[in-house]
């Protein structure tokens, strides 16, 4: 008997899923079951999808995603750390016919480069932006974000976060959802198929948004960081479901410039 | 073609330079004395006039990234500010520099530290002059002393940045920006198409199309070798570029004994003391640094052989006169008279000066 190749296999007709061709083949640098790695996925898809890779420019923040620009096949900038905004806000303003988009983690957009975020949201640049948000500095080994939740420990934060000597974890994302200049604005997470699914929808929304020219398009994926936590990958899923969800509960936050009521 | 002549401010002079030059953006912040700039912009409506983007920014920090995402792109982009701004914008022109991107920044300096006083000052040379922003770096550092040069080195500066992908920065300072004087204005240049931006400048992030790579703009590396090597390139880039482009002005050095070193304002206010000097029979020459990065080194040299003493004149407690120290390498005295804080010094001053701690001395 002839021995069966995986050419046999895997027939064109049999395909029902490959890499996108925006990926480069370099090995991603991220902890296993990190959620980076398939945020950055979502995106290649959606903009193969559309066929715009060719008119796309991104820019990749400080974190651990900084490396951003070595795994997707795109024209890309590295910003200062939460300046990416910024950067974004002149790109697409000098070349309005381009798709923009940062991404960037909780520490970079929601601390240090929180007035970047709230400006360009403000100003309503048309650009999307992808905002990873996993409680904790995953970079820098694990130290509390602003969006680290109440109680819970991190490296600067080693006994849990105190609110009252530390301050509140911050919703930067229902934050900018009020502010008249952006058009879209919803948190998902991709930790599971069905969420999955539904995060891709959302950044192909976003990244089709920018044809309308009606401000900022805003995803935040609710996020994992198994080193920082400390979890093994499951573990850490089964953490974020159960104490990052109901403080960032997932879902539209508005849609077409209009606030979703619940 | 009839020359065009306008009565102008020196930061008026450099935002209509900026529109004639066909820069693609401007970004900024205001701060006293420097505000004018992007005031004259906005009145100008230079979106209108050429197409450029003129945008008030959050912060001088929000400002200086947007000059990266622009540089980034090909795009001729300029922002300025005063002291406390450039401050703000340290990190980001360290990235600038590190990305290896060309950008035009006007700094019109006023006192410090802190947040000083309006009044103008020569205070911010060391930050101008030897990097300023974390990491080894350099910026190449123009000096208007009028506002015809505030006019002029916008374009210089814009043809220097784009020649060595570098940030360039020109150092003004209050008065410059402040005063009004007749200043020639050059012909309306068009800004680069798309095409051309691209045929410049094929490093650009504007869109990968099939037919290339893609790029990346950054500054990071994260393999020490790699980075050393990208250390060594950007010195030997700053050595061609102290090789090439140093100027400078010698006013009465031929038959001087004694020169005056000043830049800027102080350049203004030294030639008055020089022709005071000259009427006592005390043979005075100025050496006007023009490029304060590369500094002219060279010539100071060679005239140490021939005159008896240096003096620098700056609204600073002194700090070009160290690299004029190196310059002369102890031949003959080198000795600062500065006023700071905001005070011009006078003529009557500086003549004191120069008689009390060069020939007195
Ligand atoms: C100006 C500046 N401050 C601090 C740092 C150090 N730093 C690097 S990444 C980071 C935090 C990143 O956290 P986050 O944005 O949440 O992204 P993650 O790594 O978790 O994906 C910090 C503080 C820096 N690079 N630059
Ligand atoms: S440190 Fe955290 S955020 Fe960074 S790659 Fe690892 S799991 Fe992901």
């Amino acid at each position: 008997m002839a021995e069966i190749t995986i050419k046999d296999i895997i027939k064109e007709e049999n395909l029902v899923y490959k890499k996108s061709k925006v990926l480069t083949n370099n090995t991603m640098s991220y902890c296993p079951g990190c959620g980076h790695g398939t945020a950055h996925r979502l995106i290649a898809e959606v903009i193969e999808e559309m066929d715009i890779q060719s008119e796309t420019v991104g820019v990749c923040p400080v974190g651990c995603s900084v490396l951003m620009y070595n795994f997707l096949d795109l024209d890309m900038q590295q910003a200062a750390h939460g300046r990416a905004p910024a950067l974004a806000t002149a790109i697409k303003r000098l070349m309005p016919e381009k798709f923009v988009f940062t991404y960037q983690g909780d520490g970079d957009l929601a601390a240090i480069g929180t007035a970047e975020t709230i400006h360009a949201c403000n100003r309503g640049e048309n650009i999307t932006i992808i905002f990873v948000n996993n409680g904790i500095y995953g970079m820098t080994g694990g130290q509390m974000a602003p969006t680290t939740l109440k109680g819970m420990p991190a490296s600067t934060c080693p006994y849990g976060r105190d609110i009252e000597m530390m301050g509140n974890p911050l919703k930067m994302t229902e934050l900018v959802s009020h502010l008249a200049g952006t058009y879209y604005v919803t948190r998902q997470s991709v930790h599971s198929p069905a969420n999955v699914r539904k995060a891709k929808k959302a950044i192909r929304q976003a990244f089709e948004n920018q044809k309308l020219k009606r401000g900022v398009s805003f995803v935040e994926i609710v996020s994992n960081c198994n080193s920082g936590w400390k979890l093994p990958p499951v573990k850490a899923n089964e953490w974020m479901v159960e104490n990052m969800f109901p403080f960032y509960p997932l879902g539209d936050i508005k849609v077409d410039g209009q606030l979703v009521t619940k | 073609m009839e020359k065009e002549l306008r009565l102008m401010k020196g930061n008026e002079a450099v935002a209509e330079a900026a529109i004639r030059s066909g820069a693609d953006a401007y970004f900024g912040y205001p701060i006293t004395p420097q505000s004018e700039v992007i005031e004259y912009l906005m009145a100008q409506e230079p979106h209108k006039r050429t197409g450029m983007v003129v945008l008030q920014a959050e912060s001088e920090v929000a400002a200086i990234n947007m000059i990266y995402g622009a540089a980034a792109c090909g795009k001729m982009a300029m922002t300025s500010s005063s002291s406390p701004g450039i401050s703000l914008k340290q990190e980001g022109i360290s990235y600038i520099a590190g990305a290896e991107l060309p950008c035009l920044i006007m700094n019109c300096v006023r006192g410090g530290p802190g947040l000083g006083t309006i009044q103008p000052a020569q205070s911010d040379y060391f930050q101008s002059t030897k990097g300023g922003g974390h990491g080894d770096y350099r910026l190449v550092v123009l000096a208007p002393a009028s506002v015809q040069e505030m006019y002029d080195f916008v374009e210089i500066g814009f043809d220097l940045a784009f020649k060595y992908r570098n940030p360039v920065m020109i150092l003004a300072d209050g008065i410059i920006g402040q005063m009004m004087e007749k200043v020639e204005i050059g012909p309306q240049k068009v800004r680069r198409t798309m095409e051309e931006v691209i045929k410049q400048c094929p490093w650009g992030t504007t869109g990968k199309p099939t037919t290339r790579e893609r790029n990346i703009i950054t500054s990071l590396d994260l393999v020490a070798s790699r980075q050393e090597a990208f250390n060594l390139k950007l010195v030997k880039k700053y050595d061609e570029i102290k090789e090439k482009e140093v100027k400078y002005e010698l006013i009465n050095c031929d038959d001087a004994e004694y020169i005056i070193v000043a830049y800027g304002s102080s350049a203004r206010l030294s030639m008055k003391a020089m022709d005071l000097l000259r009427a006592k029979g005390i043979k005075t020459g100025i050496v006007r640094p023009i490029t304060l990065f590369p500094f002219p080194s060279k010539v100071l040299f060679d005239l140490a052989d021939r005159v008896k003493g240096f003096l620098t004149v700056e609204m600073s407690t002194g700090q070009m006169v160290e690299d004029v120290r190196l310059a002369v390498q102890f031949k003959k005295p080198v000795e600062h008279y500065g006023r700071v804080g905001g005070v011009i010094p006078s003529p009557e001053e500086i003549v004191n000066a120069l008689e009390q701690k060069i020939i007195g001395g």
